[in-house]
């Protein structure tokens, strides 16, 4: 390649285009590589079954930063953000639980399984809502260090330590019990309604290999309620066309802004001269040179795969090998004939009530208790897929009937437990079982699912590896759990994007904040990088 | 879902408007007829009827039942008599508001507690270790709201008791038509005027018979519209809406204490301790920080502003509910929540938070109008509330 660089950023993943979108921004001349033949990373739209389009991995948008939105215009590039407004738990004994996006009707549905949860729910909401206030600014600054005594650090903490006295008491007290409670026990410090508690806790345990009664579960509560501050940017919800479609739009502002980006482009090596990054070799052979290199891969694969143990300090590397991933969880993709037809949901056709379809067009969660959920995380635990996994479903053809020919169905399955360590391992055999396992799971509870199917998709751990290049199929590249946060996330003291390679930096979902189909790690580096000398 | 009230089918076919808005869940009509107007002075001149069922309702029962709503408002209840109703504010530890409703003693050891807000789980939260039961009845019971001058003339017609007995804020237990009811004196209108609060089973029968005999006194079903007007010139204050109260308040200015809001007569420091005693008794010794008043506007001045236009004055029809903000001297000094033309005064009126020093009636202040699209200030000056008190409310 003729061209020079200032930049090249590995992997075309959201954060990989949102970083090379801001340093384009700032002036740099970027290149990204990706290694597969399209962009998106764990984020893209395949149609793995003619006709039929699939947000293959990641299913929904969570919290992408309305920062973003708005300094790549990407509206204008074609991101459009559908609601997902209602979650349907649908119960073992016929009947469900529904949340609705009204706070009546909510409060009503509440009512009918507890009059006592469907007024604490409103205490709960507002609570958590200051809650997700006082945490949201750590999502939007790199996290400063307390064992730091460099300046930036130091006034990073000054400010969030004024925040937290601003909080007051009450809100500090709660916000402690947050990082330190499991799921459950929080939960049930305001809820007595099973499903209620099951539902709520999944969103802590999503992507990590725990429980929800495993301690520090609570804190990832607060995730949802994050994305109700960003409300009118829909931060949570369906893009139009799949996933792939956020990608695409970050993708079209990173080119721009001049950014070239290169498909089917594997990196094998970042080149490492005197502890200063000089480039990156391709695997075809090709080197390209440039005095940054920003890596989007997970923290195991950029330094045990591309930077090599032999131009790493030992206590970087040590960090780097106790930075957990885990897999926990894999997804069944479904091409449908018709409907599911629930049993607690009869004739929720494409005829009947608004109200029985408005359920279909929200999240489908299979959660109908907490010991339900638990018995799940045990299975995995020793090293077993979930007999009855815990399910996220959504169909996106009720949401953008662009997905699926007319009348027909996609219908996305997030499923957990399939842990990475498997005993045994991961077969075609096991890939197979686990996906009937699924299918049985939510046929009980929608008997015309069997019969609905045309095609499916099963995919593990070990394929989300395999295909993404997530270490571990770790959706979040690395748990999102406490002791791998916010100023330790991925390594103590190398939590601010910069590497011990002078040049190389990280832009991932491995590094603060991380987790979901959010940017803010993309932007955060871009900033860092711009602010420092670099390069 | 959003529900429809026990009166739904008879409120349904009536709603030739097709306007409806939501409260609590129900939908419940905002105007029957294509303007509200006519409903509005059926309220001042003959007998309006409300659907008011969406209102929460509790019944606190037992023992401890005086000693429990005792320990939750700032009124004393254990006091009270039985067939007393009482209007109160309930307040959190902080001393703000959280609702206000009234509190109606059925007998010895029962209460109905009507709120705007769900309470249950509060009311709970308080009653630990208390010999009391709470049963929200919202659903079961079935509430119509009948104000104006003729209502107890329409009224009598049809219940057991001499209703010219029943004093302004007392209730009776008594049949209509036979059926079991209890007829309260009460009301949002600052009117004369009664609820009459009865099982959904004979919401319809109920419905039926008021308005047979109402038809030759011109009862008229009267939406929310109306009755927005009607509840500002009596000065009675919405929540939501002139104030928001303490559970949904997201930051400590947004939260007012029953003497920010002119209801500092129901806050009874004698009582032994209630929720929000302390920081309410230091409040009183201190002085509130704002008060909550009735402003008017000087026709003069609105007009003038308008005739710099080449308008005539282009008042509203419809109370707003909006903020609007007040000033005196060129500061603002605080700003109204709910106001509009008073049909009945022929006054521009509205109720506002403003702070302390300027609460005395007779202050003069400027409110911002806006006229043909610019922002202007009218002036106006503080006045006593209710706007509205006809002597027929209380005789």
């Amino acid at each position: 390649m003729a061209a020079s660089y200032d930049a090249i950023v590995i992997g075309g993943g959201h954060n990989g285009l949102v970083c090379a979108a801001y340093l384009a921004r700032a002036g740099k001349r970027v290149l990204v590589l990706e290694r597969r033949e399209q962009v998106g990373g764990a984020a893209v739209t395949e149609e793995i079954f003619p006709g039929f389009k699939f947000s293959v991995f990641s299913y929904v948008v969570s919290l992408l930063r309305p920062e973003i939105i708005r300094d790549l215009d990407l509206a204008r590039h074609g991101l459009h953000i559908l609601p997902l407004e209602s979650t349907l738990t649908p119960l073992p004994n016929g009947d469900y639980l529904a949340q609705w996006s009204d706070h009546d009707q909510t409060r009503r549905e509440l009512a009918r399984h507890s009059l006592r949860d469907a007024e604490a729910y409103d205490e709960f909401g507002r609570l958590m809502h200051e809650m997700a206030r006082a945490v949201k600014p750590f999502l939007g600054m790199p996290a400063p260090d307390p064992a730091s005594l460099k300046p930036g650090d130091l006034l990073g903490l000054a400010q969030l330590g004024r925040y937290f006295r601003s909080l007051g008491a009450e809100k500090f007290h709660a916000l402690w019990k947050l990082l330190t409670m499991s799921a459950a026990d929080y939960l049930d410090e305001w809820f007595e309604t099973e499903a209620l508690k099951a539902t709520k806790s999944a969103s802590g345990i999503i992507g990590t290999l725990l429980g929800p009664r495993s301690p520090g579960t609570a804190y990832v509560l607060l995730h949802h309620y994050m994305g109700e501050i960003d409300g009118v940017f829909r931060a949570w919800g369906f893009a139009k066309g799949g996933n792939g479609s956020v990608s695409a739009a970050i993708a079209g502002a990173a080119r721009g802004f001049g950014v070239d980006i290169r498909t089917g482009a594997p990196v094998a090596r970042v080149l490492v001269t005197n502890g200063r990054t000089t480039g990156v070799a391709l695997e075809s052979g090709e080197e390209v040179r440039a005095k940054l290199v920003v890596s989007g891969a997970d923290p195991r694969r950029t330094f045990l795969g591309l930077v090599g143990a032999e131009h790493l300090p030992a206590d970087f590397l040590e960090g780097i090998h106790r930075f957990r991933f885990r897999g926990a969880s894999g997804k069944v993709n479904l091409a449908l004939g018709e409907l599911p037809n629930f049993i607690c949901l009869p004739g929720a056709g494409p005829h009947s009530s608004t109200t029985l379809r408005a359920c279909l067009r929200g999240a489908i969660s299979i959660s109908p208790s907490i010991d339900y959920l638990e018995r799940a995380y045990d299975d995995a635990k020793y090293g077993e897929v979930s007999r009855r996994p815990y399910l996220d479903i959504i169909i996106p053809s009720m949401i953008d009937p662009g997905m699926a020919p007319p009348g027909k169905h996609v219908m996305s399955i997030f499923v957990q437990y399939a842990p990475y360590h498997v005993n045994g391992g991961w077969t075609d055999a096991r890939r197979e079982a686990f996906g009937d396992a699924v299918i049985d799971t939510l046929a009980a509870y929608a008997p015309n699912l069997k019969s609905a199917i045309l095609h499916r998709q099963v995919i593990t751990p070990a394929d989300i590896e395999r295909i993404v290049g997530l270490s571990e199929g770790n959706i979040f590249q690395g748990e999102l759990t406490l002791q791998q946060m916010f100023f330790l996330r991925p390594v103590p003291a190398w939590a601010q994007y910069k590497t011990p390679i002078r040049g190389l930096y990280q832009c991932g979902s491995g590094t603060h904040p991380g987790g979901g189909v959010m940017g803010a790690s993309g932007r955060l580096a871009a900033r860092t990088i711009l602010k420092g000398r670099a390069a | 879902m959003l529900r429809t009230t026990p009166f739904h089918p008879r409120t349904s076919s009536l709603c030739l408007s097709h306007a409806w808005r939501r409260w609590s869940g129900y939908v419940v009509a905002s105007a029957y007829e294509l303007s509200h107007e006519r409903e509005y002075h059926a309220i001042r001149s003959a007998a309006a009827l409300f659907d008011i069922s969406p209102l929460y309702k509790y019944l606190v029962r037992g023992r401890d039942a005086a000693r429990l709503l005792d320990r939750v408002t700032t009124r004393d209840i254990a006091r009270s008599g039985v067939g007393q109703v009482l209007y109160t504010p309930w307040c959190n530890a902080a001393g703000k508001v959280l609702d206000d409703g009234t509190i109606a003693r059925l007998d010895a050891e029962t209460f109905r507690m009507t709120c705007a807000e769900p309470n249950l789980r509060w009311l709970e939260e308080n009653a630990i270790r208390l010999d009391v039961v709470i049963e929200d009845v919202s659903e079961s019971t079935a509430a119509l709201a009948l104000q104006g001058p003729a209502s107890r003339a329409i009224l009598q017609q049809l219940a057991d008791t001499d209703l010219s007995e029943l004093k302004y804020y007392w209730l009776t237990a008594t049949r209509l038509r036979g059926m079991p009811v209890t007829i309260s004196r009460t009301g949002y209108t600052g009117d004369l005027g009664f609820e009459i609060w009865v099982d959904v089973e004979h919401a319809l029968s109920l419905w039926d018979a008021l308005i047979a005999a109402g038809a030759p006194y011109g009862i008229t079903p009267a939406g929310m519209l109306a009755l927005d007007v009607a509840r500002i010139e009596a000065g009675l204050m919405l929540i939501d809406v002139d104030y928001v109260p303490a559970r949904k308040a997201l930051i400590a200015s947004q939260t007012s204490s029953p003497f920010e809001l002119d209801l500092g007569w129901t806050v009874n420091l004698h009582k032994q301790h209630f929720v929000g005693k302390p920081a309410l008794a230091a409040e009183a010794r201190r002085g509130a920080q704002w008060g909550f008043v009735g402003i008017e506007l000087e026709w003069d001045a609105l007009e003038k502003l308008y005739a710099e236009v080449g308008l005539a004055p282009q008042l509203p029809s419809a109370a707003w509910r909006t903020s609007v903000p007040l000033y005196v001297d060129g500061d603002q000094i605080g700003y109204a929540t709910s106001g509009g033309w008073s049909p009945l005064l022929k006054k521009y009126i509205a109720l506002a938070h403003i702070g302390s020093r300027w609460a005395a009636p007779g202050t003069p202040v400027e409110m911002e109008v806006t006229v043909e699209h610019r922002r202007k200030r009218a002036a106006g000056s503080v006045v006593k509330k209710p706007f509205f008190n006809p002597e027929r409310k209380r005789t």
